[in-house]
């Protein structure tokens, strides 16, 4: 009996120890504190990033009111997207600058909480800081909407956020998938795809944990939604050329003249608003991948 | 009793329905001609985009004629071929979600917009391969609106 009690102890010490180790930790007011944002790159890097495909309302009519809303049903429950709108209660309006930093970056809120990582910062981590800056001063333009963020709904013991701080520890990296790059082209779409786009949060197969799966690196995965498959980027399986890859990502034509649906519309329609060196620079990183 | 009469019936009136629908090989005539709608659509979009990608030689003719004939498919009489009851929980082979019947005047709205950015290209497309991108663009728009809205994806 005492035995147990102890090993229990133990136990109970070494959880406390793990989830102390790893509780948020926010990013320093001082780190991005002589960057100072420019809101019109900052669109840019808000496109790249494809915050309004999960932000806006569902069937929401203005594509920059970002009220929040969208509901995304995962076997760890459904997950409701949070108004982002620079509402200063409803939204992220009286946020400080460091503190939205360490919402992208590390997956921290405001109130020092670890965030779900159906949020994508562990892809948002690679994020630079002056692009985190200019994104800010960016979303500040934005208007603002007053809807209340819904609750997420999800199953019992991952309503609980400490242990998420493990997760991350396992999980989230800021190395990059893509080691070494060969030319500027190639780095600048390795930045687009494994940072600020996130592709690989549905190009990719997740783990039991929800983790992406190291082997599978873009070679498509069931769609989280329910229906079909997201299909595989990879070069092993999509034998597009670089321009057939651009083209689509300006038009949504895949160069069987199919046009792009589901989430990946959405996808389009912000790449198509990026300069077209942009879409060539993820065409090349896709065609690099080993 | 009556309650498995009841369901009995309705599993017959489902089974007949949707022989009737079938209609012989292949499957439902509707989905049948509304894919080979989308391929006549995939087939002269194909002519004007690869031009527009440079992978295709620039011919004003051809060009013209492919942008003809978006106008005039965009303007085909479908209502008989979007008829209800033909979609992807209903018949085998359907990716049209069961929303597009239930927003038939946004559906509406969107081939519409089609066949107007059709009649645009149509405009410019004879005139030189740099004006076919960004007309070509203006007609993408609206398939990917409607896929995005009311089609399954694969």
């Amino acid at each position: 009996m005492r035995y147990v009690l102890i090993l229990l102890i133990l136990i109970a010490a070494l959880a406390g120890g793990a989830l102390y180790l790893t509780r948020p930790i926010p990013v320093a007011e001082s780190r991005l504190s002589s960057l100072s944002g420019d809101a019109a790159a900052g669109e840019l890097v808000f496109y790249a990033s494809g915050c309004s495909s999960c932000h806006l309302a569902p069937e929401s009519e203005d594509p920059m009111l970002l009220a929040g809303g969208q509901r995304f049903a995962t076997e760890f429950g459904t997950f409701v997207a949070p108004n982002i709108s620079s509402h200063p209660e409803q939204g992220l309006g009286s946020w400080t600058q460091a503190q939205f930093a360490s919402a992208v970056l590390e997956g921290v809120s405001p109130e020092g909480a670890h965030y779900y990582p159906a949020f994508p910062y562990s892809s948002y981590t690679r994020m630079s800081d002056q692009d985190v800056v200019d994104l800010w001063a960016f979303m500040q333009t934005l208007p603002a909407s007053d809807a209340a963020s819904q609750p997420h709904e999800l199953a019992l013991p991952f309503q609980f956020r400490q242990p998420l701080g493990i997760w991350k520890a396992l999980y989230v990296t800021d190395g990059w998938r893509l080691r070494r790059v060969e030319t500027p082209e190639v780095e600048r779409g390795r930045y687009l795809v494994e940072a600020l786009g996130h592709c690989g949060e549905c190009h990719t197969e997740r783990n039991l944990l929800g983790a992406l799966d190291q082997d599978t690196w873009l070679a498509g995965a069931p769609n989280p939604s329910g229906q079909g498959r997201i299909p595989a980027i990879h070069p092993d399986r999509l034998n597009w050329s670089d321009t057939d890859i651009a083209y689509y990502l300006e038009t949504g034509f895949t160069p069987d003249f199919d046009s792009a649906g589901g989430s990946m519309a959405a996808v389009v329609r912000n790449y198509a608003k990026l300069p077209p060196e942009d879409r060539a620079a993820v065409a090349a990183y896709l065609k690099a991948l080993p | 009793m009556i309650k498995f009469r009841m369901i009995g019936g309705a599993i017959a009136a489902t089974a007949i329905a949707t022989m009737a629908m079938a209609g012989g090989h292949g499957g439902d005539p509707n989905v049948k001609a509304r894919q080979s709608h989308m391929q006549l659509y995939a087939y002269n979009l194909g002519i004007l985009g690869n031009m527009a990608k440079g992978e295709m030689e620039y011919d004003a003719a051809i060009a013209q004629g492919a942008a003809d004939n978006m106008v005039a498919l965009s303007g085909l009489f479908q209502n008989t071929y979007w008829a209800p009851g033909t979609d992807s929980q209903s018949v085998e082979n359907s990716r049209a979600k069961p929303a597009l019947w239930e927003n038939i005047p946004d559906a509406i709205a969107i081939s519409t917009a089609l066949n107007e950015a059709s009649v645009a290209l149509a405009a410019v497309a004879g005139t030189g391969q740099a004006a076919i991108g960004p007309a070509l663009g203006a007609v993408g728009k609206n398939c990917g609106t409607c896929h995005e809205k009311y089609q399954e994806s694969r």
